[in-house]
């Protein structure tokens, strides 16, 4: 009879436990739904400027989200780019290429690096343009480019591990299939490997926009500022919209302020969801070529 | 082989080493640009003194607390929601609702942490100063509420993994002596996936101490050793944060590398004992 009682006790305890973090959630998204749906408009993302010569580049938006998001654009898409080569080449590395010790030092390092806290590869950012600022020429500043780098030196860590899981993933049969037929390990690495392991790194970069496009303590340190407007090159100050959310929460002056901080911060939610399940459905797909690769058995 | 083709292996292998060296070159800048505080009284400067520039005092020691209470209170309030949950999701209802659940929660891993910090303001520091009767809401309470919620999902992954991980055979013979599925969880599943559990707490902590934004906007930022979970406080991720905007050649300035290298110190030594505590995980983004 005890027995049953503890194991009534704990279904009951799990279910609480569930129900808890349910409803914390769904306050938490709840309330910003309420709260950031009703100022979802162009006014908020564009202000009093007209849209299409926002868009244009002919007028300047000064009171709403445009600069912001063009600024994370602009910073994503830059980053990814620097980390993406690097990233990759580790993680192949990784996978094919090291082995015993030297790929267990070398996995230390890329967990180090993956479990260092983004304000610090922020600092190290920091550190960089101080260098620079010193050493190249006196007009380098936090900027673009330096915030753009130090986030590809975030997501690193991430590239390399995704790649080296999906490479490691691939079933013997198919990874041996082609070396069999006489194929050498480079071929084999890129017209057998790497397209298999595709999607799994496809989901791996994904992340890494996600990741790049929500993280604050970076760009605060490198370069983000309140309002600059549209940055207008690589080495000048930018807006970002998760600064503008930091920012909107502390500095609001008015309630127009105030939404625009729940407009952004609604925005950015919705990005990061989307490049979420766009990754777990590029991971599906992997799963069911696999499937497909396991089945066939000659 | 000649020259030309053997370039991919030699951008793999760099690109490699390159990344592998990033996480040394941090240390190596931390240190170097930290120097000046370096020669003071290490000691003193981490564990007791006060930190007050215009007296020339820049002691880490409130900010080392701040860290500590927020993370800690963070993970005592996760670690029981993320134990219940994987239970539920991975023992009770392995199927349909249960793979709704986990679902969810892989979702969650994903969201931007400063919406976290954002809602907390708006949401969770008014009722608090409701609650509790004056003061500014902003507390160690307020931050590692929003923290809880921040690193219970990553917790949950990583324990329903260390259950699945027990051999099925195991369950099965556990059944066919007329264990029930939670007898079989209690005595089978639990002492083996111990290891998981003590690796996703350790995941968690690091999360909890590396995280910037939730304890810069939610903690209240006083200088001030904490005394109660109401009270505010300042980590050493939101002393950086804050200070950054000081003169670079100011000692104020060089006492956020010594910040940034004690957290350095304490999420590579929990990497280090994560891998210790089981030596195949990697870090799960």
């Amino acid at each position: 009879m005890k027995e049953k009682g503890l194991d009534r006790l704990l279904v009951f305890y799990a279910w609480t436990a569930a129900l808890v973090l349910l409803l914390a959630v769904l306050a938490v998204f709840g309330f910003l739904l309420q709260r950031g749906l009703p100022v979802l408009n162009l006014k908020l993302i564009f202000g009093n400027a007209d849209p299409l010569a926002a868009l244009g580049g002919r007028q300047p938006v000064f009171d709403g989200l445009y600069p912001a998001i063009v600024g994370t654009l602009m910073l994503v898409v830059l980053a990814v780019t620097l980390a993406v080569p690097v990233g990759l080449g580790a993680g192949i590395y990784l996978a094919e290429y090291s082995r015993g010790r030297q790929r267990a030092l070398l996995g230390l390092f890329f967990d180090i690096l993956a479990g260092t806290p983004s304000i610090i590869v922020g600092l190290f950012g920091l550190t960089i343009t101080i260098f620079l600022h010193r050493c190249l020429s006196a007009q380098i500043q936090p900027c673009l480019l330096i915030s753009a780098l130090s986030l590809a030196f975030l997501v690193l860590p991430y590239l390399a591990r995704t790649t080296q899981a999906a490479l490691e993933e691939i079933e013997p049969a198919v990874r041996l299939t082609a070396p069999a037929l006489g194929a050498s390990r480079r071929q084999n690495l890129f017209l057998v490997l790497l397209p298999q392991a595709l999607p799994g790194i496809g989901s791996g970069i994904l992340l890494a926009i996600g990741r790049c496009a929500e993280d604050t303590a970076v760009i605060m340190l490198t370069g983000a500022v309140a309002a600059a407007g549209l940055p207008r090159s690589l080495l000048d100050h930018y807006e970002a919209l998760p600064f503008s959310i930091y920012y909107y929460s502390s500095q609001y002056a008015n309630p127009e302020e105030l939404q625009r901080g729940y407009g952004a911060a609604l925005i950015l939610l919705a990005t990061c969801a989307l490049l979420f399940i766009l990754a777990f459905v590029l991971r599906q797909l992997l799963t069911r070529s696999r499937g497909i690769a396991a089945g066939w058995r000659p | 082989m000649n020259q030309r083709l053997q370039l991919p292996e030699k951008f793999f292998r760099l690109a490699a080493w390159g990344s592998a060296g990033l996480s040394l070159l941090i240390l190596v800048f931390m240190l170097i640009l930290g120097r000046p505080l370096l020669g003071h009284d290490l000691f003193a400067l981490v564990f007791h003194q006060p930190w007050q520039p215009d007296r020339q005092l820049y002691g880490l020691f409130p900010m080392l607390v701040g860290t500590l209470a927020v993370s800690t209170t963070a993970l005592l309030m996760a670690l029981p929601l993320a134990f219940g949950t994987a239970i539920l999701a991975a023992i009770i209802r392995p199927g349909g609702c249960g793979r709704l659940l986990v679902r969810i929660v892989q979702l969650l891993t994903g969201m931007p942490t400063v919406v976290y910090g954002f809602v907390g303001i708006f949401l969770l520091v008014p009722r608090l100063r409701t609650l509790f009767g004056g003061g500014s809401g902003r507390s160690i309470l307020a931050a590692a509420l929003m923290l809880a919620l921040l690193i219970t999902p990553t917790m949950v992954l990583i324990f329903i993994d260390s259950f699945q991980r027990v051999p099925r055979g195991w369950q099965t013979a556990a059944a066919a002596l007329g264990c029930t599925p939670m007898q079989t969880f209690r005595h089978v599943i639990l002492p083996r996936a111990a290891g998981g559990l003590l690796s996703g707490t350790i995941l968690a902590f690091g999360r909890a101490v590396g995280d910037t934004m939730i304890a810069l906007m939610l903690a209240g930022n006083a200088v001030a050793v904490p005394c109660s979970l109401l009270d505010p406080a300042r980590t050493l991720t939101s002393q950086i944060a804050l200070v950054f905007a000081a003169d670079f050649s100011s000692l104020e300035f060089k006492s956020i590398f010594l910040c940034g290298l004690i957290l350095y110190l304490l999420t590579s030594t929990l990497t280090i004992a994560l891998r210790l505590a089981r030596p195949t995980v990697g870090y799960q983004p």
